[in-house]
């Protein structure tokens, strides 16, 4: 039994779609779409050109990882190794952002010198 | 020894058959993608907390890239990477040998193209412009109080295409390997096991041009940002 062969005629179309997304992606960039407010804290102001442009490049990159690397074909087994390879990414990044991004959100302890008040009343 | 006579080219004796050869080898090459993709991933993530700290002055360093040379250079590597699926489906079809190394021929032009073009025309445009961090960079007054970050764009900048470029580069030789390989008759319908897997690197690394683009060239300050000019 050979792998499943992916006809030539869907390697061009995937060809053509991710030209045109990119001459998308591109003329996109040269046009204003403003911003959402959302009034959620951390989620305030969304632009939106950042918004189309990383929906378009996943879009791009879902093409080449179902149809030029086969994954569309491929066991069960991979396509889990892939999805979990993309958690840990959105685990590497959304922690670290909650980190940096929260940081102004409590006072700033200082140093021992704080304290002092509050090791005295124990005294 | 009779046993092994029938089995097929290119076959190793630990798998059951060429289908389970097949699934091992691309499943141990993902494995090493999503190392790679956690090794790119540690960028993207102090890209995106550098760009939030210091939004104003990634807009601008942003606009100062050459989108044009951007645009056609992911062009060029999309079409590599038909190419490089082309080669794998003429040795999955069992086509002559001739066919695998024109399609891995094309694709090892189309990523010298991309090295040529960024190397020699872009890079070479930022080092006159002063935009190379380290090789005499010059913060423009127009700038403003942002500019003192522009440089930290640019780090970012070269860094993330220059690790894109090593693995454009490694991804080339590994492809002169593959046509060697092709024109010793190595590849046949059952058994590509290289190239597949070389495919699959191929295309990672088209995938990591698809999100440094907009991330660099594209996002925030191609329109006209107030303030600056």
């Amino acid at each position: 039994m050979s792998a499943h062969v992916v006809p030539v005629k869907t390697y061009v179309g995937i060809f053509v779609a991710l030209l045109v997304l990119t001459g998308l992606t591109t003329g996109a960039a040269f046009v204003d779409f403003g911003e959402l407010h959302t009034g959620i804290r951390l989620l305030d102001v969304i632009p939106l050109n950042t918004v189309v442009a990383l929906a378009i490049a996943v879009a791009k990159m879902l093409l080449v990882i179902l149809f030029f690397m086969h994954v569309k074909y491929s066991s069960g087994l991979t396509k889990i190794v892939i999805v979990a390879g993309f958690f840990f990414l959105a685990i590497l990044v959304s922690l670290t952002l909650a980190d940096e991004l929260t940081r102004g959100w409590t006072p700033n302890p200082g140093a021992w010198g704080a304290m002092l008040p509050l090791v005295r009343g124990l005294l | 020894m009779a046993a092994h006579s029938a089995h097929p080219e290119g076959f190793a004796h630990q798998f059951e058959d060429m289908e389970q050869q097949r699934e091992a080898g691309s499943l141990g090459m993902w494995v090493f993608l999503v190392t790679e993709i956690m090794f790119f991933g540690g960028l993207f993530a102090t890209y995106i907390i550098y760009r939030s700290l210091y939004l104003h002055s990634f807009e601008i360093g942003s606009r100062l890239l050459k989108v044009d040379f951007g645009a056609s250079n992911t062009a060029v590597l999309i079409a590599s990477s038909l190419t490089m699926a082309l080669a794998i489906h003429a040795a999955q079809s069992g086509k002559k040998k001739n066919q695998q190394i024109m399609f891995l021929v094309l694709t090892l032009v189309l990523g010298v193209l991309f090295l040529f073009l960024k190397f020699n025309f872009e890079w070479r445009a930022d080092y006159a412009e002063h935009l190379i961090p380290g090789f005499g960079f010059i913060i423009r007054p127009e700038w403003g109080a942002a500019g003192s970050h522009v440089p930290m764009f640019f780090l970012f900048y070269f860094f993330m295409t220059g690790l894109h470029a090593m693995h454009m580069i490694i991804g080339c030789g590994i492809l002169v390997v593959l046509m060697f390989m092709a024109g010793r008759n190595r590849f046949n319908g059952e058994y590509y096991a290289p190239l597949e897997v070389t495919g699959l690197y191929w295309h990672f690394v088209d995938i990591v041009w698809i999100f440094l683009f907009p991330l660099l060239y594209l996002i925030g300050g191609r329109f006209a940002i107030p303030g600056v000019h």
